[in-house]
Formats: structure tokens, C-alpha cells, sequence
């Protein structure tokens, strides 16, 4: 089954690049370090996801390009032909003159109904050209307008055009301290309105990224460039072809449908988070070697601790004492309560590892049962030269804090009534937000019950 | 891609004006190689096929052929303008794009407003629309004009009213240059305080400049260059006051060099809608983050590195002097502290070789020596841009909306008072038809409760900080 993506608003398809680059450089190596038949069924599994053919042989991402200024999409077109091993395909884009001013209820109320029709019908070509279609695979900031508010539009209109088509929103978080001025706004409305029509919502934070690359990726002068190529790594180690059944079954033929159906049980919680490891230079790589118990390990501490990468784990949290019915105010302080987990394990000797570890109840909330609370799929085929790297998809209390953050903020903000004239006069009043507000303080509070 | 018109009225406007087309010119030089009209390029010119004539048809692509500015350049006497075009920028402008009288305005801001705003009412809306028809979007309206005399301050505030009027959906990013105490125009007190109401009404986003702390950077420049303090030469083009490498050729007049600042604020103030970055910061987005309420929308603006030396590499210590140097007294371009006051809102374009690591560092660093209002503690908007500016591997703008714009205002209330208090040269004004008593009580009115708003904002520094309690969800 193929997936459409749809790369909105700059950081969208920036992001989008390079996630296309990571996995087209993926699949041409030559570091499978497998057999030459599963190679190339994870080659022509990938093919089939995220590219189409076309007659000059150079694979054509399965993918539409949106922004409302044309600076970053000619950009990315043209740095992506000129890789020679992938492209876009020339007419999959659609972007006008004036950006959106970092102004969610532009990108919403005018834009979107404005534009409406022209990105739906370049969405329905690449639609048709798929032989199944799997669902789409949206890419946005939330900080900013066009991203955010069109993003939150065009999402609605997926959903209402493809009503049994799986949609994950992949959402860039921005840094705490500013990137725009009015982002806490921009978030509260863009969080919100994406819970109505999303499957779920798969997020990164700059601040955890920009962390990764200043203290794994020892990078000194930390780029945009960067933090979107860890971004794209970590996306490419989820949705790169894997087993999800068990060994000998072919690669999974719906993977978006399949992390819907492990990781989103009730549609109040639908925010997911996303840690993989070892990350590390390149240049690195070739002298590091983990054990699976290892990393296994650290991956578990990380998700109960909610450690944001692999250094600085708090070893101290514990789960809560298994069988007794604790109510979530005795939880021991810290402790990242889980709904569903799914582990993605890539590389050398991967159909032994024990996973034991990420079973335990105690690590869940009491609705499913473990089995079904957590999910694990495997590949021998490594993964963009790591030979060995886990991934954890949680739907956990990961995001609940920065959540809280962000909302506190935009609501202080509005008390005041700062900045509300540039929303009202595109037609977001405050009843609008208010209503977001309650939503998404209701979402707080059901993760903070868990 | 949009484009911007600059409207330059009066003499200040249009000297300054001119030094932004000059300076223009040569950035788009630097980068642009091959001389084929680009994206960039025609965000302020227009390519014009004058083969035929200077009423030639635009060309939209291809190799340069004429570039005319998208300008209107308007004053009330004749002398500046016709200096403009026999100097070497007379390509540059053709006379459908003129707007000029013999007398003047005499220091009057009534004459400026009412008696040319209504004789030229049509001429101007006229020339705006032709200007407007051959953008293929049009963002925004640059005023550049000052703020003390009777063209630039009359008929420039009387155009921003036709701009709101005529264009409502177009921005209007307006210059202004406030006089000094020191100024020889006794009623440049009025002048401005009349003008300010306009702003207040009518302008989207004001940047005020003051001559004396244009004339500051100048002589601060001129001691480290003469010095010999620096070791090493500086780069003459780096001179965040110097036309080198531009079409003037003839001998620098004084207020060149301080012109040279303002139309270096404008270059980098633009400068991510015209070149790729990777956090574009478009002119919509300044006016979105910057300016919470609307009349709020005094923004205080500060360029760094003032120069560069020659050295080519430059160690990143003397990166992160740049951003210290941009929330410096001496380097904003108003007599105003912006460290020592509450800020409301605060933008960092910063542009060439810097990356998102160096500007969080930055941020980090500095954001404990700086108040920010209670609801906006992170009040932070940023922008990326690859191109750096001649003569530089890097440079910032930054933009504040600050309370140490309200010194400002409080002290032309002052003089505007000690006039008004005693009636003197109020007949020049009230002579002019359509002029009231009440036009200047409204004014002074209007900056009172500009000034009170402010106030309002710095009794909030300090305080205990109660944030508003969220709502409940019933569990």
C-alpha cells in the first residue's frame, strides 16, 4: 500500500526533503547487512510506500508540495532533482505569492477555502496513482501560518474527501523559547482543530532534536539542516518496510493502518511520541557496537523515565508496584504511564531479541491488556548504516508537560488579549478559541488521569 | 514572490530614499552575477524594455535590461528631486514617477497635508495605482519621510491615509525621522505631533529614527577608523554608513553617511522576503509578532556589526558580540535603552553565515538581562536569511516594540506644549483652510493616550507575576 505525503508550509517541506533523502539513500546501500532476497524486498517494499516509477527510471516521491510563498518549494524541488536519485514530481505543488504571516487564522479561513479545490485535486492525482492506496502522511510546524492553519484546513478536507482513509499528522513542535512570537496561539488552534479530523498525531520538539545534535551528534553550529536530518532518520526508522506479523511473513502492507491500530484504542488520545537510539555521528558509527539487551534497556528506562534521548536517563524512576490498584496521585512522581507502545527493532540478530521487558502491566494503564498494549516489529535489514537501532512509537504521557506548557502560555497570552485583533480580522473570534482552549485542556486532563 | 513600493516624500524622504536605491542596487549586484532579472530583484525594480523608449513593456524574465525602481518620489519643491535625476541614479527613475511643486511647504505641516494633500489628491492616487498595476503582488508601502517639516510630515501622513483608503490590504511600513531637541525648525513640535496622529491611525508598523543617534554610529565609526585602534583596515563597503562600491561617485554629502544607516535598516528589513533562508521572515510575519495591540506599533531598531575588518575569519566570539551589540544603548537608532525598559515583542533577522544553534545560544544568554512583559515572557520572533549584506559574512537586525520608545514621545509632547501653551505660530496653521483648534487638541490627545498605554505596560515590570488561572474540565 502507498502512502501520500503532504509537505505544508516551510519546515514542512523542508522536513519532507529530507525524510525522502533519507529513505531513497537507505534503500540504495548497500549496508542491508541481510540476505539479497530481503533486501530487495524491503527495496521493493519501500518503492512501493513512498515512490512511484517513471520512465527515466529515477523514482518519483508519492508526495504533494503546499506553501503560500515560493522561495522553499522551488528550493526543495530543485535540491531533490539535483540528488539525480529521486525527485518530486514537477507538478505536485501548489504554492502562491504571499506567505501566510505566521498567521494561523489566514492560513484557515483564507487560504484555505480559497486554495481549497487546487491542492485537492493535486492530492486526488497522486491518490489515483497509487494501486492502494494506505492513507497520508502530513507534515507541518505549528508554530507558524501556513503549516499551522492551512495544515489544520487541508487535514479537514482529507478527512472529509477520504473518510476511510487512515491520516497521521506529523507536527513539529517549536522551541520554547520563541521561534515566533505568537506560536503558542498558532499551537492551541492548529492542536485542536487536527484532533477532530486526525488518526493521530506523531511529534517532534526542535528543543529535544536541537539536544540530540548538540549532545549525540556532537555538532558545533547546529543548522536547521540538521535537526531536519535527525528528524528524518528517526521518521525513516519507523516507516522503512518491517515485518510486523512475525518472521518469514512478507513486509507489512499497511503501515499506517497498523500504527493506528497498536498504538490509537480511543480517540481522546492521539498524541504520539517518538524516540529511537543509538544516534551518533556517522563518522562514529563504525567504532560502536551495542548489544539488543543494551539497547533494549535504555529504550524501556527511557520511555518510563520520559528521557528524551539516551544520555542523561533517570535510572531512579521505577514503575509502580504491579497489582496494586494504585490510583494515578500515588504514582511514583515521573513515571511516564503508557496506553500502547510499539517497538521497531532494525539490524543484526533481531528475530531473538527478548522483549519481555516492555510487557510488563505495570507500565500500563489498566484498559488492554498487556499483549495487546504493546506491539513489536522486526527487520534483519539494517537501517541507514546503524547496524543495530530500536525505535519506540508511545502513545504515553510523553507530551503531556510540553502540552501543558504551551497551552499555559498561549492562555496567559490571551488573557491579556494580546495580539487577538490579527485573528479576529480573518475571522477567528474568541469564542473560537475558547473552544480550543477546552479542548485541549480536556486532552490534558485525560493524559494526567491515566 | 511580492513586491514592495517605496513612497519618499519631502527632502529627508527622498535624500534617504535615495540612498536606499543607490545601496540597493549594489546588493542586488553582489549577489546577482549574472545579471538576469530574478525573483529577488524584482521585489523593488521593475525590468523595463526601453529600447523603445522609456515607456517600454515590462520584462518579467531573462537578462536585465533597465531596472526602474517601484517608487513614488514626492516633495513640494523642486530641488532635491531634480538632484536625484542628473545624478547617477537618473536611469533608475522615470518622470512618470515624480511628484514635485516649486514653493514648498514651509515648515508647515497643514500646508503639506491639506492645501497639496488636496491639490495632488488625484495626481498621486494616480501614479499609485500605475505603480500598484505593475507589481504582480503587491505586499507593501515603504514611506520614508521625517517627521519635523511640512512636506514630509503633512503630505507624507496625508498619502498614508490615501495608501489605507486606496490599498487596505497592502502594508504600510512607514520611516519616520523625528526631529531632535536641537532642531532649527521652531515648529517641528507641531509638525510632529500632528503627523503622530496619522501614524497612530493609519501606518501598520513605524520605525522611528533619530538624527542624533544616526550622527553617534557616524562619529563612532569615524573615532575607531581614525584611531587606528582596529590594527588591521576595515573594510570600506562593511561601513554600515558608506555608499563604496555604489553608483555615487561624486563627493559624500554630510548626511550621507547617517542616510546610509536608515537605508541599510530597510535592505535587511526586507531582505528574507527577497532571499532563501532557512526561517524565512516575511514583512507580514514583522507585522504579526511585533505589534500585540494596534495602536502599539512603534518599533525601536537596532543594526549590527556596524563594520567589518578585514579579516576574513571571524571567531565566534565576535558572533555572539554582534547580538550583545544589537540590545546596546548605543547602537539603536532612537535616543532609547531598550535593556532598561519592558519589552512587549522582539524580532532577530539575522542574516548570512548563522545558524539556528547561534541564535538560541544568543537568545538564552541575553534573555536574563532583558524584561519582558508578563504575557509574553518568550516573546521572541526569528528569522534566517542566507544572503549576507555586502561587505559582511553576517549581520542582525533587530526590532523592538520596547516602553523606550515613550521618552520619545513624552519629550515632543513637552515641546509641542511649551508652543502650544502660549499660541505661538499658531495662526500660520490655523489660516489654512480646513485647519481647526480642534485638529491640534485631538492631536495632542491622541499622543497623550499613546503615551498613557505605555505607561500602563511599565507599572507592570516588576511585579509579582499572578498568572490568569486555566479552566477546569470536570473530570
Amino acid at each position: 500500500m502507498s502512502i501520500v505525503t503532504v509537505q505544508l508550509g516551510q519546515c514542512g517541506n523542508q522536513i519532507g526533503h529530507e525524510v525522502f533523502n533519507a529513505l531513497c539513500s537507505d534503500i540504495r546501500g548497500t549496508h542491508g547487512l541481510c540476505s539479497k532476497k530481503e533486501n530487495e524486498s524491503y527495496h521493493d517494499s519501500c518503492k512501493e510506500r513512498f515512490f512511484c516509477e517513471e520512465e527515466s527510471g529515477v523514482p518519483v516521491a508519492r508526495a504533494v508540495l503546499v506553501d503560500m510563498e515560493p522561495k522553499v518549494i522551488s528550493q526543495t524541488l530543485s535540491m531533490a532533482a539535483r540528488s539525480g536519485h529521486w525527485k518530486y514530481n514537477s507538478h505536485s505543488h501548489f504554492c502562491q505569492k504571499q506567505g501566510s504571516g505566521n498567521n494561523w487564522a489566514n492560513g484557515y479561513s483564507v487560504h484555505g477555502p480559497r486554495h481549497k479545490e487546487a491542492i485537492m485535486n493535486l492530492v486526488q492525482k497522486e491518490a489515483e496513482k497509487c494501486d492502494r492506496l494506505g492513507g497520508f502522511f502530513t507534515m507541518m510546524s505549528m508554530a507558524g501560518g501556513t503549516g499551522s492553519g492551512l495544515g489544520a484546513f487541508v487535514t479537514q478536507c482529507l478527512r472529509d474527501a477520504f473518510p476511510a482513509s487512515f491520516i497521521l499528522n506529523h507536527v513539529v513542535w517549536p522551541y520554547g523559547t520563541g521561534e515566533v512570537i505568537v506560536q503558542n496561539y498558532n499551537s492551541v488552534l492548529t492542536l485542536s482543530h487536527l484532533y477532530q479530523s486526525s488518526d493521530a498525531l506523531l511529534v517532534h520538539e526542535n528543543d529535544v532534536i536541537h539536544k540530540i545534535c548538540a549532545q549525540l551528534m556532537n555538532i558545533k553550529q547546529i543548522s536547521f539542516r540538521d535537526v531536519n536530518q535527525v528528524i528524518a532518520h528517526q521518521l525513516g526508522a519507523v516507516f522503512q518496510p518491517t515485518h510486523t506479523v512475525g518472521e518469514g511473513s512478507g513486509y507489512s502492507r499497511n503501515p499506517l493502518g497498523d500504527l493506528m491500530e497498536t498504538l490509537v484504542p480511543h480517540p481522546e488520545f492521539k498524541l504520539l511520541g517518538l524516540r529511537n537510539i543509538p544516534q551518533m555521528p556517522e563518522n562514529s558509527l563504525a567504532y560502536s557496537t551495542f548489544s539488543w539487551p543494551g539497547l533494549i534497556k535504555h529504550l524501556r528506562q527511557m520511555l518510563i523515565a520520559n528521557a528524551k534521548m539516551e544520555e542523561g536517563i533517570d535510572w531512579q524512576v521505577r514503575p509502580p508496584h504491579q497489582g496494586s490498584s494504585m490510583p494515578s496521585t500515588n504514582k511514583p512522581l515521573h513515571f511516564n504511564t503508557s496506553i500502547a507502545n510499539l517497538v521497531i527493532l532494525r539490524g543484526k540478530d533481531v528475530h531473538g531479541v527478548d522483549l519481555g521487558s516492555f510487557q510488563d502491566p505495570s507500565l500500563y494503564t489498566s484498559w488492554l491488556n498487556p499483549q495487546d498494549a504493546f506491539s513489536a516489529w522486526k527487520t534483519p535489514r539494517a537501517f541507514n548504516k546503524y547496524e543495530k537501532s530500536a525505535s519506540l512509537v508511545s502513545n504515553s504521557q510523553f507530551l503531556l508537560k510540553p502540552l501543558d506548557s504551551i497551552v499555559g502560555k498561549a492562555w496567559n497570552m490571551f488573557a491579556s488579549k494580546a495580539y487577538l485583533h490579527q485573528y479576529t480580522k480573518f475571522g477567528i473570534q474568541e469564542e473560537d478559541f475558547l473552544d480550543c482552549f477546552t479542548t485541549l485542556e480536556q486532552v490534558i486532563s485525560s493524559y494526567t488521569n491515566l | 514572490m511580492t513586491q514592495s513600493v517605496v513612497v519618499q516624500v519631502g527632502q529627508c524622504g527622498n535624500q534617504v530614499g535615495c540612498r536606499f536605491w543607490d545601496l540597493a542596487l549594489r546588493e542586488h549586484a553582489a549577489v546577482n552575477k549574472k545579471g538576469i532579472y530574478d525573483e529577488a530583484l524584482s521585489s523593488f525594480f521593475r525590468n523595463v524594455d526601453t529600447r523603445s523608449g522609456d515607456n517600454g513593456p515590462d520584462i518579467y524574465k531573462g537578462k536585465i535590461c533597465s531596472l526602474k525602481a517601484r517608487a513614488l518620489l514626492i516633495d513640494m519643491e523642486e530641488g532635491v528631486v531634480n538632484e536625484i535625476l542628473q545624478g547617477p541614479l537618473r536611469d533608475v527613475f522615470d518622470s512618470k514617477q515624480l511628484i514635485t511643486d516649486v514653493s514648498g511647504s514651509g515648515n508647515n505641516w497643514a500646508v503639506g497635508h491639506k492645501i497639496y494633500g488636496c491639490q495632488y489628491r488625484e495626481n498621486i492616487v494616480e501614479k499609485l495605482r500605475k505603480t500598484a498595476e505593475h507589481c504582480d503582488c503587491l505586499q507593501c508601502f515603504f514611506i520614508i519621510h521625517s517627521m519635523g517639516g511640512g512636506t514630509g510630515s503633512g503630505l507624507g501622513t496625508f498619502v498614508l491615509n490615501l495608501l489605507e483608503e486606496e490599498f487596505p490590504e497592502v502594508y504600510r511600513f512607514v520611516t519616520s525621522v523625528y526631529p531632535s531637541g536641537e532642531d532649527d525648525v521652531i515648529t517641528s513640535p507641531y509638525n510632529s505631533v500632528l503627523a503622530m496622529k496619522e501614524l497612530n491611525e493609519h501606518a501598520d508598523c513605524v520605525l522611528p529614527i533619530e538624527n542624533e543617534s544616526l550622527f553617534e554610529i557616524v562619529n563612532k565609526i569615524n573615532q575607531m577608523i581614525n584611531s587606528g585602534k582596529l590594527g588591521s583596515t576595515v573594510k570600506q563597503n562593511s561601513l554600515v554608513t558608506s555608499s563604496a562600491g555604489s553608483a555615487k561617485t561624486l563627493q559624500e554629502k554630510p548626511f550621507d553617511a547617517m542616510n546610509n544607516i536608515v537605508a541599510n535598516l530597510l535592505l535587511h528589513l526586507t531582505s528574507s522576503a527577497r532571499f532563501e533562508g532557512s526561517l524565512n521572515m516575511d514583512l507580514n510575519e514583522i507585522s504579526m509578532n511585533l505589534v500585540p495591540f494596534p495602536r502599539l506599533h512603534y518599533l525601536v531598531s537596532s543594526l549590527t556589526p556596524l563594520y567589518t575588518l578585514a579579516d576574513v575569519n571571524i571567531p565566534s566570539r565576535r558572533l555572539d558580540q554582534m547580538f550583545s551589540d544589537a540590545f546596546s544603548r548605543d547602537h539603536q537608532l532612537i535616543q532609547a535603552d531598550p535593556k532598561h525598559s519592558l519589552y512587549l515583542a522582539c524580532a532577530l533577522l539575522v542574516r548570512g553565515n548563522v545558524q539556528v544553534s547561534d541564535l538560541r545560544r544568543n537568545i538564552e544568554r541575553l534573555k536574563p538581562s532583558l524584561h519582558f512583559v508578563s504575557w509574553n515572557q518568550e516573546g521572541w520572533k526569528t528569522g534566517l536569511c542566507s544572503v549576507p549584506p555586502v561587505g559582511h559574512s553576517h549581520s542582525l537586525l533587530a526590532l523592538a516594540n520596547n516602553t523606550c520608545v515613550k521618552p520619545t514621545f513624552i519629550e515632543l509632547k513637552d515641546r509641542f506644549m511649551k508652543l502650544y501653551k502660549k499660541k505661538a505660530h499658531l495662526h500660520h496653521y490655523l489660516q489654512i483652510d480646513g485647519m481647526e483648534q480642534s485638529c491640534f487638541s485631538e492631536a495632542i490627545s491622541s499622543l497623550s493616550d499613546l503615551i498613557e498605554e505605555y505607561n500602563e505596560l511599565d507599572a507592570t515590570k516588576g511585579g509579582p507575576r499572578i498568572d490568569p488561572s486555566r479552566l477546569k474540565i470536570a473530570v
